[in-house]
């Protein structure tokens, strides 16, 4: 199993996590790095993405597990050859012949900025800060099953606010991304559900690195 | 707007589809380029970049210094309404930049029912409905496709059209006006001077009288106009510029694989296509570059899939050494090769064999009709033994799905005829029963038909389309004889088709109807969700227009019809005799089998039609 890790940024934050796979997909054969196909009726590259991003956001730290069939070829090169096979916004950084094993990931850093078109609401940041420095946030999440209540306290390891610019307040958390897993998207929904006074006008969400249950980087 | 863009983005669905830079996108240097042209599909992204024209021509296009050609679909209606809250006008893929920045905005147009795509388009890029509104060499508007064969129902909103296959008069029509830009001609001056380039149709310069009956009287060519405007084709496609570097969707299409157009045109001859008849004369391509150039598309898109595509690429004489070469490099490679259209013919059998080995794919039929007498008046010439036999040798193989397309409303067709698709599909049941190597998984049987829309350039275009309602009730017919359980029937809803047939035949007093049904907010009319038939019938009344005056009545052979200016190199003659061969019930041997003197070889001239 080979592991690499790889930006999605600028417009290609768009492309949805399918159409990611089947992007990578083809840039491995334009690179001529034949990609180990799964056995059975419909044989399909086995390539596989650790946190299914969701569309719209950006990510520095995303990684991507595959097998290459036929001849060895060297990490540095595999890199640079699927580089070349690429579209603008996907970047492959570094690719590693070995890795932790997926069920360890634990922890991802995040980074959500909140806009506010006519400037930043007064006290918005304190109110913000307090309101995920309290013992229990719950909020209501539409999942399969219906709605489900949800405490996002637990989730969170660390958070900080800090304000930005005149218009834009940055919230910087570590919070749990596999079992149980906080999108978080929930946190801006948490500010306009509890502080609606405080909703942004926009917010866009990144991110920024990924760690293992001892908070060591995963990779 | 890129700030504008971005905050909508996360509130559409499938946002990738309106931020361009995929793989092999085109982007220049704006202080290198003279002439900027918005090239247009009147539909959405996924089946807009599935157009294999669109892309030859993007290529094309920007192989020219100086012009760059950037890609516009429609809007999804989700899409559109934030555009419209938020005041952003339509945009380019590659730059971004406003539609109404660019030179020249140009459509491809291959389906009647996204007309209104067009008018909304230019209306979302905030750019004039009417030519004679736009004034100077800014936001010129031309198009070219298979619609553009009777361009009327759209003379109004269009500058001019360019007829046949676009790779040598797309560049020859920039290089005109990137002089003119330079030479700051007016309007007038350039639509004269582009009326005179071969295959382009400049509508203003034409004026139409009516009848009082309805019917055309008269076309006359203004200002030394040209009387006929002949199609421009590709002589050779061996030499033809082919963009193996294609861009690749980020996102996934409906035709989400590499594409090889093996030849053009088509020898079948079946009276109710228009593409067999408007895009003749055949024209080969060799075996050894299509190879190369599949390799080289396949190496660089990498895509998985690749289809041989053509109007019916059984008839490509070199698919057997074509296949030979490609099977291999597929197989090891991963690749699926698919082959639509085959023909229930002998080699089609043994060469599905050999795909099936790559991955299976389903069992199509189009009979078109029911009964012999009746494929021979269309001149479908494939027989119930043909269609039996493929099926029994599928089935033993193992297929246990087939397909079946028919039309109804087709020129003399009686309830006999109608009845006969449920007898065949009954054959085809037993077929099934006698020869399926695996009975334990059932049989389907898919039926479908659709509502015969007669077209211009074919021997049917004269032809009366039936009625909605004998529609419907020949469907119902239909439907209780064809009781068998493993049989799903489905077909088309006649709204749709009989829209399709006015456009398909139109003339300018359409202009207006198009305009009011597009400001009554008629769009995406391809789309079920969308279409909305109460919308057009008003438009129709609105405008006093009957739109039986298009269908249910039938041309006249001695009446002028609108497109009678446009020579699709296919003469009326031939037309007219096909009609009369097609009423006596007798088939049109294919080309390949004996010329029947179509015409369509006077458009070569240094070598022979390839039927």
């Amino acid at each position: 199993m080979l592991r690499l890790l790889f930006e999605k940024t600028g417009n290609a934050v768009w492309i949805s996590h399918l159409d990611l796979m089947r992007l990578f997909q083809r840039a491995f054969k334009r690179a001529n790095l034949p990609l180990k196909h799964t056995q059975g009726y419909n044989p399909r590259p086995s390539v596989s993405i650790a946190l299914p991003l969701s569309v719209g956001v950006e990510s520095t730290c995303e990684l991507l597990d595959f097998d290459l069939d036929g001849e060895c070829v060297d990490c540095d090169e595999i890199c640079a050859r699927l580089n070349q096979c690429l579209v603008s916004g996907v970047k492959v950084l570094r690719v590693y012949d070995a890795g932790m094993k997926i069920r360890d990931l634990a922890y991802l850093r995040c980074k959500i900025e909140l806009k506010y078109d006519s400037g930043i609401p007064d006290s918005a940041e304190c109110a913000i800060t307090a309101l995920f420095n309290t013992p229990s946030l719950v909020v209501s999440k539409t999942t399969k099953n219906g709605i489900k209540e949800i405490d996002l306290i637990p989730m969170i390891r660390s958070i900080c606010t800090i304000r930005e610019e005149k218009n834009q307040i940055i919230i910087e958390a570590v919070i749990c991304c596999q079992n149980p897993t906080l999108n978080p998207a929930q946190i801006v929904q948490a500010i306009c559900k509890k502080l609606p006074e405080f909703c942004p006008d926009f917010s866009k969400c990144s991110r920024i690195e990924i760690y293992n249950k001892n908070g060591e980087v995963f990779r | 707007m890129k700030e504008k863009l971005q905050r909508i983005l996360p509130m559409v669905q499938k946002p990738a589809r309106y931020t361009g830079g995929e793989y092999n996108e085109i982007t220049k240097d704006l202080s290198q380029v003279r002439v900027r042209v918005a090239f247009c599909f009147p539909d959405t992204y996924v089946i807009g970049m599935s157009n294999v024209g669109m892309r030859f021509l993007y290529g094309v296009m920007n192989e020219m210094d100086g012009v760059w050609c950037e890609r516009v679909f429609a809007p999804w209606a989700d899409m559109e309404e934030q555009m419209r809250t938020n005041d952003l006008p339509l945009w380019a893929l590659e730059s971004q930049n406003p539609v109404r920045d660019f030179d020249m905005i140009a459509f491809t147009i291959g389906y009647e029912m996204c007309y209104t795509n067009i008018l909304n388009m230019l209306n979302l890029a905030g750019i004039p409905l009417h030519a004679k509104s736009r004034k100077g060499l800014k936001n010129i508007v031309f198009a070219g496709g298979v619609c553009a064969f009777n361009p009327e129902p759209l003379a109004s909103f269009v500058d001019f059209f360019c007829l046949g296959e676009g790779e040598e008069v797309a560049p020859e029509v920039l290089r005109l006006y990137d002089r003119a830009k330079a030479e700051d001609w007016s309007k007038d001056v350039f639509l004269k001077a582009v009326s005179t380039i071969d295959g382009v149709y400049v509508p203003s310069l034409y004026e139409h009288t009516y009848n009082e009956d309805g019917t055309l009287a008269g076309v006359k060519a203004l200002a030394g106009a040209p009387t006929k405007i002949t199609k421009r084709i590709i002589k050779d496609l061996d030499s033809a510029y082919y963009p193996t570097k294609m861009i690749v969707p980020s996102t996934e299409i409906v035709h989400d694989r590499a594409n090889l157009e093996v030849f053009r045109g088509c020898i079948r001859g079946c009276r109710f296509c228009q593409a067999g008849f408007s895009c003749r004369p055949v024209r080969k391509k060799s075996a050894d570059v299509l190879y190369k150039q599949a390799i080289e598309t396949m190496q660089d898109s990498g895509h998985n899939e690749i289809t041989l595509s053509s109007l019916s690429t059984s008839d490509y004489r070199e698919l057997k050494e074509l296949t030979d070469e490609l099977i291999p490099y597929c197989a090891a490679q991963k690749i699926n090769l698919s082959v639509p259209s085959l023909r229930a013919d002998n080699f089609s059998q043994e060469l599905t064999q050999k795909l099936q080995s790559l991955r299976k794919s389903g069992l199509t039929f189009a009979p078109e009709a029911g009964t012999q007498r009746l494929r021979d008046v269309i001149n479908k010439n494939l027989t119930e033994e043909e269609i039996l036999t493929a099926c029994a040798n599928a089935f033993a193989g193992g297929w246990n799905n087939v397909k079946l397309y028919f039309m109804l409303g087709l020129p003399t067709e009686t309830d006999e005829d109608v009845l006969g698709i449920a007898e065949l599909v009954h054959k085809i049941i037993e077929t099934w029963k006698n020869t399926a190597s695996n009975k334990k998984r059932g049989l389907r049987v898919h039926v479908a038909t659709a509502y015969f829309v007669p077209k211009p350039h074919t021997p049917f275009q004269w032809e009366k389309q039936i009625t909605p309602e004998e529609y419907i009730r020949r469907t119902k017919l239909l439907k209780s004889n064809m009781y068998a359980k493993s049989v799903e029937y489905n077909y088309h809803e006649p709204d749709l088709s009989r829209l399709e047939a006015v456009m398909a035949r139109g003339d300018r007093r359409l202009c207006a109807v198009l305009e009011e049904a597009v400001r009554r907010g008629a769009r995406l009319d391809g789309w079920d969700e969308h279409f909305s038939y109460r919308t057009w019938l008003d438009a129709f009344e609105f405008c006093g227009i009957n739109p039986d005056y298009y269908t249910v009545r039938g041309f006249g052979e001695s009446e002028i019809l609108p497109w009678d200016i446009i020579d699709v190199g296919v003469t009326k003659d031939f037309l007219r005799s096909e009609r009369k061969r097609a009423y006596a019930e007798q088939t049109t041997p294919d080309c390949r089998h004996g010329c029947s003197g179509c015409g369509a070889n006077q458009l070569l001239r240094e070598v022979p039609c390839d039927a």
